[in-house]
């Protein structure tokens, strides 16, 4: 459950902040925290690398990208996740795109509507536009579906699509990517958006701007919604996270993104 | 510690004795003391931004946009208050129905067949509340009456549902606790069963039943998990049953996981806010459970 995480997180990086003092900062541990989206995929990196490199320890933690920035300031972990891209202060951290996230916005599969205009996606988000009736498809009330407040996600969502419009707050709301999709997969008049790695056969991700939400339409700039994986670091990466941040940036590294549906850098 | 008889023992058994009391005063202190941990800590963590944004902005603003610095509760409030009318308006006709048909018009063994079952349904946890309501009640509810599903009447129905224990075991307890000469004298007066019921059982165990709907009542305020599943938690005022809500709890658990700064202590102030709405509730009810316990 979500709302449990915070104080996992808290203790987990307490035991790591106490465990890093105990054994005077070794260069056998290396602990990552932030974005929530990057973490699964963090979570294998990890498994690999630690694999090819016995004896070496990569915690990966959640947390959310402004915890995992907050931590990696404070040096609570050496690499912070960031899903978002840096604002104000935090461009003076050094930061790398380990990989990038389309953004997909999902109706239901039987939705004769496939292809919107983004200009549409914000005015149906703002809840302007009411009815799938003034969009080609049967005239009947738009379920709209976002995230909560303070996820990535939605912070992605808001700054690619929404600029300085709100989502309005009639809006269905959830907590993760997952019942997001649940629910557009089973209300045949819900809209919502989700990683695009996380699209699957129970929902569409829709044309947008006449560009279907493919690999090559992002690589050749047509979609417009994706956003940066970062990894993030007090000045220049050095001893274990380097190396770490190497691997992951490695043809290795970058075939799992791939296969776990995310988009590698090159 | 266990205190040993000896006889001529007395200074001893008297020191035993005061050392147990004293630790079971320890004991029971403590109890009371996490009460009060949990108390200063919410208010110490969640009025300073009540303050600093002023009281009528917080309570009376209906635009929840915590990253533009806004923090309206107003739709919370009215949610947590209509998922919960709607719950009692569901969960006390059936509730009360049941507890009257178990004491007074059921034989012994039925009574002794249901009763342990409706006391089992208190045991199931909310998330299978919330997942039969996702997957049962929701769609049922958009293909019937329109909508998206996730509305205040599934959540209604569901929290009606999972106060039914409560108000039925404590309902039967106490129509149970009735002298059996009440029930005698009434029938040898001629009333029927039913004006019986209506006119003797029901005025006399009035305190216990009031208590068993105070204690549903506060089982659907603080109900999170089952609320965020059916509710859609759409941070605005309900236009109709059909219409999704968001209710305080909801808007704590739903938003706790990336909360930092300010809208971390703005879901503080929403505990404070359910806070006082849970001891509002309870002192209105039990000041009339004791105004009519005093008018036989």
């Amino acid at each position: 459950m979500t709302r449990r995480r915070c104080p996992w997180l808290l203790l987990a990086l307490g035991v790591a902040v106490f465990s890093g003092c105990r054994i005077g900062r070794s260069q056998d541990e290396l602990t990552l925290a932030g974005s929530t989206s990057i973490q699964p995929f963090a979570d294998r990196w990890a498994e690999i690398f630690m694999e090819k490199r016995p004896g070496m320890g990569v915690d990966v933690q959640g947390g959310g990208s402004s915890a995992g920035i907050q931590a990696c300031v404070s040096g609570a972990c050496q690499i912070g996740m960031s899903s978002r891209d840096l604002k104000g202060d935090e461009k003076q951290l050094y930061e790398i795109v380990v990989a990038r996230d389309g953004l997909a916005i999902i109706v239901h599969p039987s939705n004769p509507v496939r292809a919107l205009a983004v200009a549409a996606v914000k005015q149906i988000f703002a809840g302007d536009l009411l009815s799938w009736g003034l969009l080609g498809g049967e005239a009947r009330p738009i379920t709209v579906v976002t995230r909560e407040e303070g996820s990535g996600t939605r912070g992605a969502f808001q700054e690619l699509v929404m600029g300085k419009t709100r989502i309005y707050s009639g809006a269905i709301t959830q907590d993760s990517n997952g019942t997001v999709r649940e629910i557009v997969a089973h209300d045949p008049a819900a809209i919502g958006f989700i990683s695009l790695g996380l699209v699957n056969d129970q929902v569409r991700a829709v044309d947008l701007d006449g560009a279907a939400a493919t690999e090559e339409n992002i690589r050749n700039g047509s979609y417009k919604l994706v956003r940066p994986f970062l990894f993030i670091s007090r000045g220049e990466p050095t001893g274990l996270a380097k190396e770490f941040i190497d691997f992951v940036l490695s043809a290795e590294g970058q075939a799992l993104v791939k296969e776990e549906g995310l988009l590698p850098i090159k | 510690m266990a205190p040993q008889a000896k006889p001529g023992g007395g200074n001893r058994l008297e020191r035993n004795d005061r050392l147990v009391r004293l630790a079971l005063l320890v004991v029971a202190f403590s109890a009371v003391s996490v009460l009060l941990v949990i108390t200063v800590f919410i208010v110490g963590q969640g009025t300073p931004i009540m303050f600093r944004y002023g009281l009528k902005s917080f309570l009376a603003g209906s635009a929840w946009y915590p990253s533009e610095k806004l923090f309206g509760l107003w739709p919370m409030i009215v949610g947590s208050l209509a998922v919960t009318a709607g719950a009692l308006v569901i969960g006390v006709p059936l509730g009360l129905s049941c507890a009257i048909v178990l004491t007074e018009f059921s034989s012994k063994r039925v009574r002794g067949l249901i009763k342990p079952i409706v006391e089992l349904l208190a045991g199931i946890p909310s998330v299978v509340y919330g997942f039969m309501g996702v997957i049962i009640l929701v769609p049922f509810i958009r293909e019937t009456f329109g909508g998206p599903g996730l509305s205040v009447l599934a959540a209604s129905v569901i929290l009606g549902i999972m106060i039914l224990p409560t108000i039925i075991s404590i309902s039967v307890d106490s129509l149970q606790a009735v002298p059996p000469s009440y029930r005698e004298g009434s029938i040898a007066l001629g009333a029927t069963r039913w004006q019986t019921v209506k006119m003797v059982l029901f005025p006399a165990a009035r305190s216990g039943i009031i208590a068993s709907i105070i204690l549903g009542m506060g089982r659907a305020v603080g109900e999170t998990m089952a609320t965020i599943m059916v509710a859609g938690n759409a941070a605005e005022v309900p236009g109709s049953l059909l219409a999704p809500v968001r209710t305080l709890t909801s808007n704590i658990a739903l938003e706790m996981s990336y909360a930092t700064g300010e809208h971390r202590e703005a879901l503080f102030a929403t505990g404070v806010v359910l806070f006082v709405i849970i001891m509002v509730l309870n002192t209105i009810a039990n000041a009339t459970s004791a105004k009519r316990r005093k008018q036989p």
